[in-house]
C-alpha cells in the first residue's frame, strides 16, 4: 500500500512538473513579449532605431546622445539598437515581422523593400531642403518621384597609392586603366604586390566602377541595361590582365575595406574607402596620394563610387508619424548633429552640400582631393540594380578575372539576366 | 553480457505490478478508453506532446510553409499573394548558378567522404594498436571535434592559408623557394579545395575515428586467433578478411553520416570564401547559394524555397537509394 501510494505521488509530481514545463514552454513560444513596449511609463511613444555597427570609436555613444536629446524634447522616447553582424540580412528579416525597428538606417532601402511597401514615403520631410542634399546619393533613394530614405553621410571608394614606392619604380600615378595595369606590374616584386583590389581580385568591390570608367552605366536613366557595349568587355579584360600579370595582392589577412595591407607595405596601391584615410595618414603621413578609378578608352571618365546609408521608416512602425518626425528632427533639422556624426568619429562626407562645404577637415591635402573626386566623378549604384542583377554580374566578373573566361560571352549572359530582372521590377510599378 | 541477461529475465518474470482500481460510474468506460489502461494514453501525450508540438511548430509548419512559398512570387514577404505556379521551379532549374552549385556539392562529397573515411579508419587502426598512451592519442585526435567550424575556418583562412608571405603555408613554401600562393583566390589550379577539404578533415576525422575505435573493440578476439591458426598473415590479409568485414555496420553508419554532413556543408564554405560583397561563383554549395537568394539582400523567398524543395527531394532520393544499397535496417547476420 505504502509502495503504491509512493508511486502515485511520484507520478503526480512528474505530471505536474511536466505540465508546468509545458505551460512555460508554450507561454515562451506564443508570448508576445518581445522585450519592448510601444509606450513608456509616461505614455510617451517609444521609437526603436537601428544602426549597423560602425567601426569608429565614439559613434555609438554619439547616436545614443542624439536619441537622448530627442527624448528631452518630450515628443517620443528613442531606443537605439546597435547591431553588429550581417546588418542588411537582419533588417530584411526583421521587416517581415512586427518586432522590427521603427526607424532604421539602410544601405538602401532596396527596390523590393520599397515596392513591397515595407518602408514609408519620406518625401515631405525634405520639403525645401531637397536641393541641399547631394543629388548623386539622393537619386538611389528616390523611386516613383518619392523619397524613401534620408541620406545620412556619404561614403566613397578611391585608389590609395604610396608616393615613395611609385617614385622608386619610376612610375607616374596612373591616369588611365592601361597605365594602372602597367604601373601595377612595374610595382610588383617578390615582397610587394602592385595593387590590392580585395581578396577576390576585385569582382566584389569594383562592381560597376570599371564600366563607369569606360563611359558606360549599370542601368540607364531609362531603365535599360547600360553596358551592352563592346567597351564593357574591353575594360573588364584589363582587370583580368592585372590578375594574370600576378600584380594583384590576393589572400591578405584583412580585406580591401581595411588599409592594413597598404600600411604594412604588402601592396603599393590599394582600392579602399574614404573611411581609411585617417588611419593611412597616421601611418604614412604624407607618403601617399589618392586617385579616382582611372578612365578607360576615349569615351571614358574617371569614376568614384559613392553611397549613403539612409534613414528609413518601417511601414510596420507603431507610431509612424512620430518616427517620421524624429527622422526629420535628426537628419534634416539638426545640422550640428549631422556634422558631428559625419566628421567627429570616422571620416565621411556630410550628405548636405552646405555642411560638406563648411567642413575644414575636407578641404586640404588628400581629403580635399577625395572630396573633389566625389563631387566631379561620383556615381551611385542605381536603385534598379537589384541583388539578383548584382549576383549575375559579380559572378561573371569573377569568372572573367580569375578563370580568364571570355568577357564578351560572359557579359552577353549578364545582359540577358539583367534585362529580365529589370523587366520584372519595372512591371510592378 | 551477463548483467543484461539477468535484467531481461527479471523483466520476463514480471515484478509485482500495481493494478488500477476498478472503474465506477457510467462515464468510466469512455474516460477509460480515452486515457488508456493505467492512463497510458494520457502519459504518452504528456511526455510526447511537447516534443511533437515543438517538432510540428518549428519543423513541419515551416517546411510546409516553404513549399507553399515556392509557388508564389514572394519578394520580401512570407504572406505572398502573387501565385506563379511552377515558375520558381522552372527558373531555379534553368539557373546555371544553382545547377553549378549542385555539381560543386557532388565534387565536394566525392572528395570529403572517402578522404574522411580513410583517414579516420587509419587513425583508429593506429590508435587501436597502441599499447601505451592510447587514451592520450585518442583524445588528441578527438579534440578538434570540439572546435567550432566557424573558428576553424577563420584560422584556416587568416593564418594558415592566407595568401601573403607570412601565412603558415606560404612560409613553408618559402623555405623551398616557391612563390607565395593565394590559396583561396586561385581558381587555376583550384587550391581553395585544399583549404576547404583540410579544414573539414581536421574537424571531423577524430569523431569518426572514435566510432571506428568502438567498432574495432567490438570485434571478438577469437576471430583473430582462429585466423592466425588458419595461417592468415597479420597485416593486410587479416584486415581484408577479418577486420574490415567485421566493421561493416560501423562503416555504413560512418558513410551515411558523412554524406549527410556533406549535404549540410555551409559553415566553412561561407566563412572561408564569402566577403562583405558576396560569394565567388566557385565552390558555392547549394545551401550557400540559397542563403544568398532567399535570406541575403535578395529576399526572394519564393525562389529560395523552390530551390530548397528541389534540394530536399534530391537528398531524400539519395538517402533512400543509399539505404537500399547498403541494406540499412536489414538484420545483421
Amino acid at each position: 500500500m505504502s509502495n503504491s501510494h509512493k508511486s502515485v505521488s511520484r507520478r503526480r509530481l512528474l505530471g505536474v512538473g511536466g505540465s508546468l514545463a509545458l505551460t512555460g514552454a508554450l507561454a515562451a513560444a506564443c508570448g508576445s513579449n518581445t522585450g519592448r513596449d510601444s509606450e513608456d511609463s509616461n505614455g510617451k511613444p517609444v521609437i526603436e532605431q537601428w544602426y549597423h555597427q560602425y567601426g569608429e570609436d565614439g559613434t555609438e555613444q554619439a547616436v545614443k546622445r542624439y536619441a537622448a536629446a530627442y527624448g528631452k524634447t518630450g515628443k517620443a522616447k528613442v531606443e537605439v539598437q546597435w547591431r553588429p553582424g550581417n546588418y542588411d540580412q537582419q533588417t530584411a528579416a526583421a521587416l517581415l515581422t512586427t518586432s522590427g525597428p521603427d526607424v532604421f538606417e539602410a544601405n538602401g532601402p532596396t527596390l523590393d523593400q520599397i515596392q513591397g511597401g515595407q518602408v514609408v514615403d519620406l518625401t515631405a520631410l525634405l520639403d525645401g531642403v531637397k536641393d541641399d542634399f547631394n543629388q548623386a546619393v539622393l537619386a538611389p533613394k528616390t523611386y516613383d518621384g518619392k523619397i524613401w530614405g534620408i541620406p545620412q553621410v556619404i561614403d566613397m571608394q578611391l585608389l590609395y597609392y604610396r608616393k615613395s614606392l611609385l617614385k622608386d619604380a619610376g612610375v607616374e600615378p596612373p591616369r588611365t586603366l592601361d597605365e594602372l595595369v602597367d604601373a601595377a606590374k612595374a610595382l610588383t616584386d617578390k615582397k610587394t604586390k602592385g595593387l590590392f583590389l580585395g581578396n577576390d581580385g576585385g569582382a566584389g568591390v569594383l562592381g560597376g566602377t570599371p564600366l563607369q570608367a569606360a563611359g558606360l552605366q549599370l542601368v540607364t536613366d531609362g531603365g535599360e541595361v547600360g553596358f551592352d557595349d563592346p567597351a564593357a568587355a574591353r575594360a573588364l579584360e584589363k582587370i583580368r590582365r592585372l590578375y594574370a600579370d600576378k600584380s594583384l595582392l590576393l589572400g591578405a589577412p584583412s580585406d580591401w575595406s581595411d588599409p592594413s595591407a597598404f600600411i604594412q607595405g604588402l601592396t603599393a596601391m590599394q582600392w579602399s574607402g574614404l573611411w581609411a584615410l585617417p588611419q593611412v595618414k597616421k601611418a604614412l603621413d604624407d607618403d601617399f596620394g589618392v586617385l579616382p578609378f582611372p578612365k578607360d578608352g576615349s569615351a571614358g571618365k574617371p569614376s568614384v563610387p559613392v553611397g549613403a546609408y539612409g534613414a528609413a521608416v518601417s511601414s510596420k512602425a507603431k507610431h509612424k508619424a512620430e518616427a517620421k518626425a524624429f527622422v526629420k528632427w535628426l537628419w534634416v533639422d539638426k545640422t550640428e548633429y549631422q556634422e558631428d556624426f559625419a566628421l567627429s568619429y570616422g571620416f565621411h562626407i556630410p550628405a548636405r552640400i552646405s555642411l560638406a562645404k563648411k567642413a575644414a577637415k575636407l578641404r586640404d591635402g588628400a581629403a580635399g582631393d577625395a572630396v573633389r573626386y566625389a563631387t566631379d566623378h561620383g556615381y551611385a549604384e542605381p536603385l534598379l540594380w537589384t541583388p539578383a542583377s548584382k549576383t549575375a554580374y559579380q559572378d561573371a566578373l569573377n569568372r572573367i578575372i580569375k578563370d580568364g573566361a571570355n568577357a564578351d560571352q560572359e557579359l552577353r549572359t549578364v545582359v540577358r539576366k539583367v534585362a529580365a530582372e529589370l523587366r520584372r521590377v519595372q512591371k510592378k510599378s | 553480457m551477463p548483467q543484461d541477461t539477468l535484467l531481461d529475465q527479471a523483466d520476463e518474470a514480471g515484478g509485482p505490478r500495481r493494478r488500477d482500481a476498478p472503474p465506477s460510474g457510467p462515464a468510466a468506460p469512455a474516460r477509460r478508453r480515452l486515457l488508456g489502461p493505467q492512463n497510458r494514453t494520457l502519459w504518452f501525450w504528456v511526455f510526447v506532446g511537447p516534443f511533437a508540438l515543438g517538432l510540428g511548430l518549428f519543423t513541419y509548419v515551416p517546411l510546409g510553409w516553404s513549399v507553399y512559398l515556392s509557388f508564389f512570387d514572394a519578394h520580401n514577404t512570407v504572406s505572398p499573394t502573387d501565385f506563379v505556379g511552377l515558375d520558381n521551379y522552372a527558373a531555379m532549374l534553368r539557373d546555371d548558378a544553382f545547377t553549378d552549385s549542385l555539381v560543386t556539392f557532388l565534387v565536394f562529397t566525392a572528395f570529403i567522404v572517402p578522404a574522411t573515411f580513410l583517414l579516420s579508419l587509419s587513425l583508429a587502426l593506429m590508435v587501436n594498436r597502441l599499447r601505451w598512451a592510447q587514451a592520450f592519442f585518442r583524445s588528441v585526435f578527438f579534440l578538434p571535434v570540439a572546435c567550432s567550424y566557424v573558428v576553424a575556418a577563420l584560422i584556416w583562412k587568416m593564418s594558415i592559408f592566407n595568401g601573403v608571405r607570412f601565412g603558415l603555408a606560404n612560409t613553408v613554401l618559402g623555405w623551398f623557394g616557391a612563390d607565395q600562393i593565394a590559396w583561396l583566390s586561385t581558381t587555376d589550379p583550384p587550391w581553395y579545395w585544399l583549404v576547404i577539404v583540410t579544414v573539414r578533415l581536421w574537424l571531423q576525422a577524430g569523431f569518426y575515428m572514435v566510432l571506428f575505435l568502438a567498432g574495432l573493440q567490438r570485434i571478438p578476439r577469437h576471430l583473430y586467433e582462429a585466423a592466425a591458426v588458419d595461417g592468415a598473415r597479420p597485416g593486410w590479409q587479416v584486415f581484408r578478411y577479418i577486420t574490415f568485414p567485421q566493421l561493416r555496420a560501423t562503416s555504413i553508419a560512418v558513410t551515411l553520416l558523412l554524406v549527410i554532413n556533406a549535404f549540410q556543408a555551409f559553415d566553412e564554405f561561407y566563412n572561408l570564401l564569402s566577403d562583405s560583397r558576396g560569394y565567388p561563383p566557385y565552390a558555392r554549395p547549394p545551401l550557400v547559394y540559397l542563403y544568398y537568394t532567399a535570406l541575403g539582400q535578395g529576399q526572394n523567398l519564393g525562389l529560395g524555397s523552390a530551390g530548397a524543395v528541389i534540394l530536399a527531394l534530391i537528398i531524400a532520393v539519395v538517402t533512400v537509394a543509399q539505404a537500399r544499397w547498403f541494406g540499412l535496417g536489414r538484420k545483421e547476420d
